[in-house]
């Protein structure tokens, strides 16, 4: 099997200069925030974060700032909005979950309306869809599984009907997807494999084989990870590459806390460390 | 990063600076503000760059005219994902008194392009709400026109689940699903849309008036691909809190029967089965025996597994390789609840 071609893939993050006639770069203009953690984030699990300038990091991400409360987001039956426009999606419930458990503010939402909602979103097959009746989908399942782990509340879930769901997404390459009958997809190597994770269920599927799949969708010449074998890198996959890596103990990464989706020593600072302002 | 070479050629051909479209005048462009130290500083096109620092001055100074209208459109065009423009061209539509079909066909133009961005669709339902229930079959059919393309398109399944509870429109809904499923068989998506119509279709009387017709119709489907996931899960979640009607309808179990007997794609056929023995089932001879007979040579004697359940998590940890640890610990659960 191959190896993991980290000193690549800290070059390919570092090298944000984006070409000006490229697509991609013009679509990902409002993803300079989410590009900013998945690259961080990355760097973090390679054990290179020191080679950006975290000043500079911070600085800008403070200019991002903006005047907004979560909490007004919350709906009456639970839910959350994605901001003051509405759409509702569990993913919501999940970044505001998230969030409000890093910022130690959980108490500011009606939390057990919050799990009721994300309850009501569970399927015939034992997972998770964006809304009630919705179909099973490895991401949305990462969210609501990840909303119960942070409230203390798994115990919703059946734990073996969603662990068999789970693994059953590993294909004969040795990925994951995130439906039934859909393409394998290097992402999936995160929404699925943190949700088994969390609900204790990894060892169902073959990890060697998730490895070398994920490690067969590296550039090697050039950086970065793409969602499948010889298709083009972008930083969401190399992140959730990496990231999937580190679940699957891959030697040299840092560990991952599944639910946050952050290394683990950053999760034990924020609510084992000194209080920062 | 590969670039779509196509699209940029159109929008590049046709671009004519704003500075020089005279419905512009007046307007000062405002440039981004990336403070002093940009972090993932893009290197942004001359078009994309002009469209975004009008789109700024005018967004900026609460503009809600035609021209920001037509501002809206463009900025959409260069990057369908900003939710702030998206936004403002609602706050520009309600000011003006917008032509509502219009704007359902401005929502197509963009789907063509990609119809899985999230914006898009969240204006398409907040359009449709405008219309109320008259807009239903064009919704309907809007979203039948995204699965002729792609059939498991995940947000056009969400903005259908939204129109029939909002809007209504339920009549056709099982004989759609029927036929998508005769153009794929295993598209999941249209399995779980099969399940919210019979559950939550106002004209069909519910999951317990649906049950009976729908066992033969998974069944049906199960026999023509038994490797197929979804007929399976179906079939199982037509009696979701019901195992004593699970267990006692003959026919779940001569359909697991009949696939064990061909001897191929098995497996889902063996784990139903596996489940009904956990629920007390006592299988007759006859299945016994076709579970026997797929123990291969490696297995050893049939008696060496202690019992049925035992045996079938042997056949499936070989069958199913990739998930011998979850054959394993159904193995340890049936031991120990045996």
């Amino acid at each position: 099997m191959g190896e993991l071609a980290g000193d690549k893939h800290v070059k390919y993050i570092l090298s944000v200069e984006k070409k000006k006639d490229s697509f991609e770069s013009v679509v990902m203009e409002h993803l300079r925030l989410n590009g900013a953690y998945w690259g961080l984030t990355t760097l973090d699990l390679l054990g290179k974060l020191d080679t950006v300038d975290s000043n500079e990091v911070v600085s800008w991400i403070l200019q991002c700032q903006h005047e907004s409360d979560i909490r007004a987001l919350q709906n009456e039956d639970g839910s959350f909005s994605g901001d003051i426009w509405g759409e509702v999606d569990t993913r919501f419930s999940y970044c505001a979950i998230c969030c409000l458990a890093i910022l130690k503010r959980l108490d500011s939402i009606n939390v057990e309306k919050a799990v009721r909602y994300i309850v009501s979103c569970k399927t015939l097959d034992g997972g998770f869809g964006c809304t009630p009746g919705a179909e099973s989908h490895a991401g949305q399942i990462f969210c609501c599984v990840g909303a119960l782990a942070i409230t203390g509340s798994l115990h919703h879930i059946d734990k073996d009907l969603l662990g068999w769901w789970l693994c059953e997404r590993q294909v004969k390459s040795g990925g994951l997807n995130g439906r039934p009958e859909k393409l394998a997809d290097v992402c999936y190597s995160w929404w699925v494999l943190s949700s088994l994770i969390m609900i204790d269920r990894v060892h169902w599927i073959d990890k060697e084989k998730l490895i070398k799949f994920i490690l067969d969708c590296q550039d090697t010449e050039n950086g970065g990870i793409s969602d499948r074998p010889d298709d083009a890198v972008d930083i969401f996959h190399t992140y959730f590459g990496v990231a999937g890596l580190s679940l699957l103990e891959y030697p040299g990464l840092k560990a991952t806390d599944p639910a946050y989706a952050l290394p683990v020593d950053v999760v034990n600072r924020i609510f084992f460390g000194r209080c920062s302002t | 990063m590969a670039s779509s070479s196509s699209s940029e050629g159109e929008g590049r051909r046709a671009w004519v600076p704003l500075a020089s479209r005279p419905e512009f005048a007046g307007v000062t462009p405002l440039p981004q503000d990336d403070g002093p130290s940009p972090v993932v500083a893009i290197a942004y096109r001359d078009d994309f760059r002009e469209t975004m620092d009008y789109f700024r001055s005018l967004y900026s100074s609460r503009e809600l005219s035609p021209r920001s209208l037509l501002l809206t459109s463009l900025a959409i065009s260069v990057n369908p994902a900003n939710y702030t423009v998206w936004h403002f061209r609602r706050q520009v539509l309600e000011a003006l008194g917008a032509d509502w079909t219009e704007e359902l066909e401005f929502t197509e133009g963009v789907a063509k392009r990609n119809a899985k961005n999230y914006q898009l669709w969240h204006h398409r339902r907040w359009v449709a709400e405008k219309l109320g229930p008259d807009a239903a079959s064009r919704e309907l059919e809007f979203t039948r026109k995204i699965f002729c393309l792609d059939a498991k398109n995940y947000h056009a399944w969400s903005h259908r689940q939204w129109v029939l509870q909002a809007l209504g429109g339920w009549e056709d809904e099982l004989d759609y699903c029927a036929q998508l499923l005769e153009e794929d068989v295993f598209n999941n998506s249209a399995w779980n849309q099969r399940y919210f119509v019979i559950t939550k279709s106002p004209s069909l009387g519910g999951l317990n008036a649906m049950r009976d017709s729908e066992v033969d119709y998974a069944i049906e489907a199960i026999h023509a691909n038994p490797e197929n996931e979804s007929p399976w899960r179906y079939l199982r979640g037509l009696y979701n809190d019901e195992n004593e009607a699970w267990l006692n309808d003959s026919r779940v179990h001569s359909a697991c029967l009949r696939v064990l007997k061909a001897k191929r794609n098995f497996k889902f056929a063996l784990s139903t089965l596996l489940d009904l023995l956990g629920l007390g089932f006592k299988p007759n001879q006859e299945i016994k025996d076709a579970i026997t007979s797929l123990r291969t040579s490696d297995l050893g004697e049939a008696g060496s597994d202690s019992d049925l359940a035992n045996s079938i998590c042997s056949i499936l940890g070989l069958e199913d390789p990739m998930r011998a640890n979850y054959w394993t610990w159904r193995k340890q659960q049936a031991s120990s609840s045996s």
